[in-house]
């Protein structure tokens, strides 16, 4: 056997150690997977998604955990595309890049990236619960307290602002792979830059954009730290039927049946149940989204 | 030095300088180009030939740091002037560019485009304006059984005479055409130089050309850059075989460039 050199041998160690670096990454999503499927697998039964709890969260179902997930991430969804798509436009397509506003906007959206998600929940209590809210009572209210309190609203808000920035940099970059040539060959039949934008532009950027919206479902339908305090509610015997109700939430639900429950073993099996449904809940919303994505792609092509 | 063709100037420009920030890239033209008929831009890449079209429908604007200093006129108007709507001149002075750029949508979305985005709604009437315009592009023939097709799949030559279609669907009065046929083989180019033939008899129209046989089968007057100055300009039988400047006959009898 010839001898290695001290490069090869080098080469050959790195090698290896990236290699297992990547291997210890598919080994912990392998025993996460399997975790959760040999536990949360034998809980799954029609009554353990369409029911409420029952007997201190010991038995029943999770139905209204599911429901007001869905909820929250489609009024998030709701509000953070638009949001989002027009601060891209604005960066984008009108402001010069060198501006000072533009760049102070665009740091705030780096930053606002990696702000911690608890953050953003208090962000919510601040800003959403007492000052939104708190005015909309003074101004609207009779005295009792509508807007002023934690609600699915300002928890859908609240996440809005979180994955603002995945939408921000998706949309960008779906508008950046639109052809100069296009932009030009509309304005050069007589369009206002709005018009380019309207019928050229943003047209051909609808599935980057749908790329955003659906890593913003990704990262927005497991978040549980900033609803903690800005809606999600322990248990509530109702769904909620407006924007200033409460609602169960899975990801706090998981939290509260591991940390809040009276009997903590007797609530573990329906614990990895509800892991179960949040993880296949976060993967259908993806894949409705992926799937109008391809619809619209084909459409196009 | 003021050349000048004897026929009604439909453009002109006086004393024209354009800087891309501190850089001069055009150094006072002057030239007026007539009405109805075909003028080609000649010159060796860099010399502020496309630059130059571009100041006739002010798609310069686009880029960051471009300043203009002199005239350039529309029908004797000043289109840097107080009051110029850019919109309304680039509906006259429409534009075919170097790379086909139909948009990704239907045929005859691209030819409605400009139609539509003027106001026009009614289907019968915008159907008439794409069967004239791809009339008048010689391209009805071949695309009118699937009008609702993508203009994607259409052949190189094809794309390009669409993109005529496209513009002459807003009526527009000049036509700028910058290297047109540059990516296309030479039997898309000829059937583009006969179409532009075709349509001097209704549209005053400016050529940038890299090719000097083209500028000689298609065009009435010859215009030779070089180096963002307009060396001269006149008759393209008189640039072709007895031009005045030396540097022109150099670069048409191809010594360089």
């Amino acid at each position: 056997m010839t001898r290695l050199t001290p490069h090869q041998r080098a080469n050959f160690a790195f090698g290896a150690f990236s290699g297992s670096a990547a291997l210890v990454i598919v080994a912990v999503l392998a025993f996460i997977v399997w975790d959760v499927l040999s536990l949360g697998l034998p809980q799954m039964s029609w009554e353990f998604v369409s029911a409420p709890p029952r007997d201190g969260m010991t038995a029943g179902g999770i139905f209204p955990a599911i429901f007001g997930t869905v909820l929250l991430v489609l009024i998030m969804t709701a509000a953070v595309i638009p949001v989002g798509v027009v601060t891209a436009v604005f960066l984008f397509e009108y402001a010069r890049p060198d501006a000072f506003f533009a760049r102070a906007v665009r740091s705030a959206v780096y930053n606002l990236a990696g702000v911690p998600s608890i953050v953003f929940g208090l962000f919510g209590v601040g800003f959403f619960i007492q000052f939104v809210g708190g005015n909309l009572d003074r101004l609207f209210s009779d005295g009792r307290v509508v807007w002023g309190q934690p609600a699915i609203l300002w928890a859908a808000l609240t996440l809005a602002v979180l994955t603002l920035p995945v939408v921000i940099v998706a949309t960008e970059e779906a508008l950046r792979a639109v052809p100069r040539e296009h932009r030009e060959a509309a304005l050069a039949l007589g369009s206002t830059r709005f018009e380019a934008l309207w019928r050229v532009v943003l047209p051909q950027a609808v599935p980057g954009i749908l790329t955003g919206a659906i890593l913003a479902v990704a990262r927005g339908a497991g978040e549980t730290a900033p609803i903690l305090f800005t809606g999600a509610a322990y248990f509530l015997p109702h769904l909620p039927t407006s924007g200033h109700d409460q609602f169960m939430h899975l990801g706090y639900h998981v939290y509260v049946l591991a940390t809040q429950s009276p009997d903590i073993e007797a609530t573990k099996p329906i614990l990895y149940g509800t892991v179960l449904v949040l993880l296949l809940v976060t993967v259908i919303l993806n894949l409705v989204a992926i799937g109008l994505r391809s619809r619209l792609r084909k459409r196009r092509s | 030095m003021h050349l000048q063709a004897p026929l009604e100037a439909k453009l002109a420009s006086e004393k024209l300088e354009l800087y891309y920030g501190e850089k001069r890239a055009l150094h006072g033209i002057d030239i007026e180009i007539p009405e109805r008929r075909v003028t080609a831009l000649i010159g060796p890449s860099g010399c502020g030939k496309s630059t130059f079209l571009r100041c006739f429908n002010r798609m310069n604007d686009l880029i960051p740091g471009v300043r203009i200093v002199g005239r350039a006129t529309l029908d004797g108007v000043d289109l840097y002037g107080r009051g110029v709507d850019v919109v309304e001149l680039r509906r006259r002075v429409g534009m075919v560019f170097q790379k086909s750029n139909p948009f990704p949508k239907t045929i005859w979305e691209n030819v409605a485009f400009g139609p539509r985005i003027l106001g026009e709604k009614n289907k019968a009437r915008l159907d008439e304006v794409v069967e004239r315009s791809l009339r008048a592009a010689a391209l009805w023939d071949d695309v009118k059984d699937r009008l609702q097709a993508s203009a994607l799949g259409l052949s190189g030559g094809q794309q390009q005479r669409l993109c005529i279609a496209r513009a002459l669907a807003v009526e527009p009065e000049v036509l700028l055409m910058d290297e047109p046929a540059s990516a296309l083989d030479p039997i898309a180019t000829a059937r583009i130089e006969e179409l532009i033939h075709g349509l001097k008899t209704r549209y005053t129209i400016v050529i940038v050309t890299h090719s000097m046989q083209q500028a000689a089968r298609v065009s009435d007057f010859t215009a030779f850059f070089y180096m963002g100055e307009l060396v001269e300009f006149g008759e393209t039988e008189t640039i072709f075989t007895n031009p005045t400047e030396r540097r022109t006959e150099d670069y048409v009898t191809g010594r360089f460039g």
